[in-house]
């Protein structure tokens, strides 16, 4: 019965191979070009930009409010020459970090606790999803007066930012842990910190990167109010200093910047997890998985 | 020996699932228990591993009281419950932990050659087909060489091919291992292709309704006169228990 299967497999294999490849190079190139997933991504943004730099050269469009998408370049472009850029970007990326590794560890601990012990959810829960109704904005005067104007009271607006989305996340994904997994750790009779350890914390790593995804992006939220509110470097910084000079092509390239480290933060956090995360059995993954033989196929 | 001695199980809610239930199983035996829905068959079971506490009553085996998981005994569930982000070796060698990694290795190279699966070593699960990832349960609970093995319907959800397969697989462990295997199935073929002896129990609450002996040298013909009369046998004391009762007017 064995050896029928992977004889079934192993002919699938086989006429897989022999497969004659489909069209001519050309064709292929094209054809991985349109539908490589990053050349695809770009395609309504270009095009977006493409025509409002269009409309602006025909003089369809009001210049002063709303500048073309090469003088936002030319924006950027000048920040960057002049250094500036990199500073702000530094300034806003440091906080983001430091505001993010505070608020994601506390959230992941306390989340950790009220998700796997029910005692301490009766006792801490109920205060923690208080505070949370309260708008993390709110918070900014008792912050300052507590710590300043400078650093700290922005990092800790942050990781207020980041906290919530983190353990209401960490929370529920650990009562979600599917009871039979935790059954089977208790026929091998695994301690607390065993149990924890090899079964809880795998079982819910999925929904853990959800929830450090979604506070990540809080975090990018909270340093814009953070620096608007008052910084002297840093991406919102220049938002405020372009408004203030009346520079939209400035506030559009603070703007820009800040998509671009957004995405790029939430690319590598996501890159970091992805191999502890090979074992899914998901949709998406399954259909990654047959794109990537079927380009090997293509290739040989 | 283990041995459960007047066992009873209610439950908060005030249903009993199982009335009182006395049964002695020798070393290496293998018993089927058997009965419809609310038999408490499940509940036995569990009682048994330690995942939840009699009402009252006793188990022991070889004279030391169960209360809790015990390493001597081991569990193979209805669904195969295996770690999806584990592989299929590291699945297998998931109870011995505590050994050195060469010497776990070489027991979860035995165990799963046993069950034929040796090749998929570092296949994660899902890359399994439904009878694989149960022989792969299979291999994960004898690995750890407990005295008692208790399945739980373990082949009720595979199709009736892949289940001849898993019995053989199952039967070939069980003379490599020797543990007592406690079976808890509603097939009545199962029941008698397996075991020594059929536990037939009768619903509402679980108890204790004949208990036949199935005295076939192994391998079992399935298509002997025997194997029929024994099944009959069972079917029979199977009908009865669950024939609903005749409240007298």
């Amino acid at each position: 019965m064995v050896e029928l299967v992977s004889a079934i497999e192993n002919r699938e294999l086989v006429s897989a191979e022999q497969a004659p490849s489909q069209g001519r190079t050309g064709h292929a190139f094209l054809h991985r070009l349109a539908t490589h997933p990053v050349s695809l991504g770009l395609i309504l943004p270009g095009l977006a930009a493409l025509i409002y730099e269009l409309a602006f050269r025909l003089g369809l469009v009001e210049a002063r409010l709303l500048p073309a998408p090469s003088h936002i370049l030319a924006a950027l472009y000048n920040l960057a020459r002049a250094g500036d850029l990199a500073v702000h970007v530094v300034a806003t990326s440091l906080r983001v970090l430091a505001g993010f590794a505070i608020g994601a560890a506390a959230g992941t601990a306390l989340g950790a606790l009220t998700g796997s012990l029910q005692l301490l959810r009766r006792l801490l829960d109920p205060t923690v999803q208080a505070l949370r109704a309260i708008p993390s904005l709110a918070w900014v005067p008792l912050f300052i007066l507590w710590l300043g104007i400078f650093e700290a009271s922005k990092i800790a607006l942050i990781a207020v930012g980041v906290f919530f989305p983190v353990y209401l996340g960490v929370m529920t994904s650990f009562a979600n842990v599917d009871r039979r997994l935790v059954e089977v750790g208790q026929m091998f009779r695994l301690s607390h910190a065993a149990l924890m350890r090899r079964i809880l914390l795998p079982a819910i790593l999925p929904d853990y990167v959800g929830a450090l995804r979604s506070g990540l992006g809080l975090g990018f939220m909270f340093v814009v109010a953070a620096e608007i509110m008052g910084a002297s470097e840093g991406l919102g910084f220049l938002l405020v200093d372009g408004q203030q000079l009346g520079k939209p092509d400035q506030i559009l390239a603070a703007i820009v910047a800040f998509a671009l480290i957004g995405k790029a933060a939430d690319y590598l956090l996501l890159t970091a997890f992805t191999p502890l995360l090979r074992w899914q059995d998901s949709y998406g993954r399954a259909r990654e998985a047959a794109r990537i033989a079927q380009r090997r196929r293509r290739e040989r | 020996m283990l041995i459960l001695d007047r066992l009873t199980k209610t439950y908060d809610g005030g249903t009993a699932a199982l009335g009182e239930i006395s049964l002695r199983v020798n070393a290496g035996e293998v018993v089927a228990v058997i009965g419809g829905s609310g038999c408490g068959k499940t509940t036995l079971l569990r009682l048994i591993a330690g995942l939840e506490r009699a009402s009252s009553g006793n188990i022991t085996l070889d004279g030391e009281a169960i209360r809790e998981p015990h390493p001597a005994i081991g569990f193979v569930f209805q669904e195969p419950r295996l770690f999806p982000w584990l592989t299929v070796a590291e699945n297998v060698g998931f109870g011995l932990a505590h050994l050195p990694s060469a010497q776990r290795r070489q027991i979860v190279e035995t165990a799963l050659m046993r069950v034929a699966l040796d090749a998929y070593q570092d296949r994660w699960p899902r890359e399994l087909s439904g009878g694989q990832t149960q022989r792969v349960a299979l291999s994960r609970a004898l690995a750890a060489e407990p005295k008692v093995l208790l399945l739980d319907e373990p082949f009720s959800a595979l199709d009736a091919l892949t289940r001849a397969n898993l019995h053989e697989h199952l039967l070939s462990l069980w003379q490599a291992y020797r543990p007592t295997l406690l079976l808890v199935t509603h097939d009545v073929e199962e029941a008698v292709k397996l075991a020594d002896r059929v536990i037939v129990l009768q619903p509402r609450p679980g108890r204790l309704f004949a208990e036949i002996a199935i005295d076939l040298p192994r391998p079992r013909d399935l298509l002997s006169a025997a194997f029929t009369q024994a099944k009959g046998a069972v079917l029979d004391a199977l009908a009865m228990a669950t024939e609903p009762v005749r409240i007298a007017g």
